[in-house]
Formats: C-alpha cells, sequence, structure tokens
C-alpha cells in the first residue's frame, strides 16, 4: 500500500502524516511535489495541512490550480481515496472535491487545542475501524475552520451520512451544537457524495501514537488501510 | 489592445456569518459612531490587463472573480471601475 502525501509551497504537516504511515503503521510513503504531473502509483493521496501558497486570497485557492492537482482530482474521480486534512480539507473544497467552504473561526483567533470528535457515520472507508457514536481526541490548528454551505446541501450532507466527525462540547458533553471554529452544524468532518473524499479540519496525523498524547487518529489511516487492500 | 485598470470589490455573501465586520462594527460603536448599523468586510483587488475595449476588461474580469477571485459558495463580487491606465 502506497501513500502519496503532497507538499505545497506553505505545506507543514507532510513530515507529521509521513511519520505517522511509515514510523507507526509500517506503509510506504512518498512525497508528491505540487508541480508533479503524476502520483507515482500512489494508493491513497493524502493533502497535508499547512499554508500553502501563504493562504493568499483564501486559503488553498491558490494551491488547487497547481498540476498536481490535476491528477488528485483524476484520481479522487476513478473512486480512489484522498485524504484531505485541514489546509488540505480547504484545498479539497477549493477545487471542488467536496462540497462547502471553510471561513474564517467565529472567534477570529487561531484555535489550537485537543478537540472530543464523535463518530457519526463508521460505515465509510476512513472510518470503518470505529464504532459509531465513539469520541475520539485529536488536536486542531487552524484559522479558517468554521465549514459553511446552504442549508440544502448541509441537509443533504447529513440526509446521506456525509457528515463522518463532529465537534463536541467538553469532557463527556454529548452537546454537537457547539464547536471551536463556529463550523455549521458542529461539522469537522464530511465525506464526498462517493464516499471516496474525507475532509477533516483535525489532525489525525498528530494523534497517531500514544506517547504523543492520542492515538485516535490512527484508526483513519487502518480504516482506508484496511479498504484499498480488500 | 489598450490597458485598463479593473477594481474588484469581494464581499462576504449576506446573511452569512461575519465575524470580522461584527467587530469591526463593535468597535466603531465604542469609538461613538453610533449611526453604523452594519459593517462587512472584504477585498479590494486592482488590475492592470489588456483588452481591445473597456467591456472587454471587464467581462475578462468578471471570468477571473468567478474562476479564482471569489468562492462561488460564500461570497459576492461586483466590478468597482474599469478605467483606462
Amino acid at each position: 500500500m502506497k501513500f502519496g502525501i503532497v507538499t505545497f509551497p506553505g505545506s507543514n504537516c507532510d513530515y507529521d502524516t509521513f511519520h505517522a504511515i511509515v514510523d507507526v503503521l509500517n506503509e510506504d510513503a512518498v512525497y508528491l511535489w505540487h508541480k508533479d504531473h503524476e502520483l507515482q502509483g500512489s494508493d491513497v493521496v493524502i493533502l497535508p495541512g499547512g499554508f500553502s501558497y501563504g493562504d493568499y486570497l483564501r486559503p488553498g485557492a491558490i494551491a488547487r490550480f497547481s498540476p498536481i492537482m490535476q491528477e488528485v482530482a483524476a484520481h479522487a474521480k476513478r473512486g480512489g481515496p484522498v485524504l484531505a486534512i485541514c489546509n488540505g480539507f480547504q484545498i479539497a473544497c477549493e477545487a471542488g472535491l467536496l462540497p462547502g467552504a471553510l471561513l474564517r473561526n467565529e472567534g477570529l483567533k487561531f484555535v489550537s487545542e485537543p478537540v472530543r470528535l464523535r463518530v457519526e457515520n463508521p460505515d465509510t472507508m476512513f472510518t470503518n475501524r470505529y464504532s459509531a457514536g465513539q469520541i475520539l481526541t485529536m488536536p486542531i490548528a487552524h484559522g479558517d475552520g468554521r465549514y459553511t454551505a446552504d442549508e440544502t446541501t448541509l441537509d443533504r450532507l447529513e440526509g446521506e451520512g456525509q457528515v463522518v466527525f463532529r465537534y463536541m462540547h467538553g469532557a463527556g458533553d454529548t452537546d454537537a451544537s457547539w464547536s471551536p471554529n463556529g463550523a455549521m452544524r458542529g461539522i469537522a468532518g464530511i465525506v464526498s457524495d462517493a464516499g471516496n473524499v474525507l475532509g477533516l479540519m483535525p489532525h489525525p496525523e498528530r494523534a497517531a501514537d500514544a506517547l504523543l498524547g492520542s492515538n485516535d487518529g490512527t484508526g483513519i489511516f487502518e480504516s482506508v488501510l484496511a479498504r484499498v487492500a480488500a | 489592445m489598450s490597458r485598463f485598470k479593473v477594481a474588484v470589490h469581494i464581499v462576504p455573501r449576506r446573511g452569512l456569518l461575519d465575524p470580522q465586520g461584527k467587530a469591526v462594527a463593535d468597535a466603531l460603536h465604542t469609538l461613538g459612531f453610533k449611526s453604523v448599523e452594519d459593517v462587512h468586510v472584504g477585498r479590494h483587488i486592482v488590475m492592470e490587463l489588456n483588452a481591445k475595449s473597456s467591456t472587454d476588461a471587464e467581462k475578462d474580469a468578471r471570468a477571473m472573480c468567478e474562476r479564482l477571485l471569489a468562492n462561488p459558495v460564500t461570497e459576492d463580487f461586483e466590478i468597482a471601475t474599469v478605467s483606462t491606465s
């Protein structure tokens, strides 16, 4: 199994993601430069976190026109898995791989802290190692994470089980109306209509080693491994 | 071909939460500008471009807004000015 990790100018979670895949999961990973025109045989493509192109214009707005994104879009269209984390989620939305957009946090501050997430749908290729309603802890670190879409899109996402992760309020509280960034309906992660693109603001690669506080994120990588290997 | 200067305004779509606009409105109220009802913070982009006519220049700018400069999900844009430069 080969993971392709795209590095844009300004990506800063590509090495962490590489570490999670190679050192924790013992799988193959390769860095894909934003100017590349091929995915080097990657089975799974990861758009990692960071500040591609300095977040100029809007986060992700310029990265989506990188040469590699043509290949990523073609891979997604073929049904290939794409895992879009944080800035990667913003890029995927800008590229039209996922619906909606990520706007400036409601509190206008960059938020860097562990958050609790609830698994809303364990029947996706990215979440089959989790159970429904399972609570996970993963860090977030972003200034633009307020998921926004029109009401029709939000209803459709919820109706089709495309809302995969939701922010949870504090310890043990099941109120999903809260979010650290003002995200509509507390949405932290969604999958595409075909289910093969996952976008999420929290960082599973930073929660892949219990020694560093949590390994709750490992399940995402293991889920996609289980599905692609099958 | 002539050279034109085109300015575009991009603003958050009405109805969407605009925390930056709200923060600025609150600050203006604090300063005593009680007349302020609503504030929206967006972007102002100025481009110099070559086109056959001002109509073409505006058409080009509109296409740029639709494809890159504005996010169709969350923002509205308007061509503010087109002038020869």
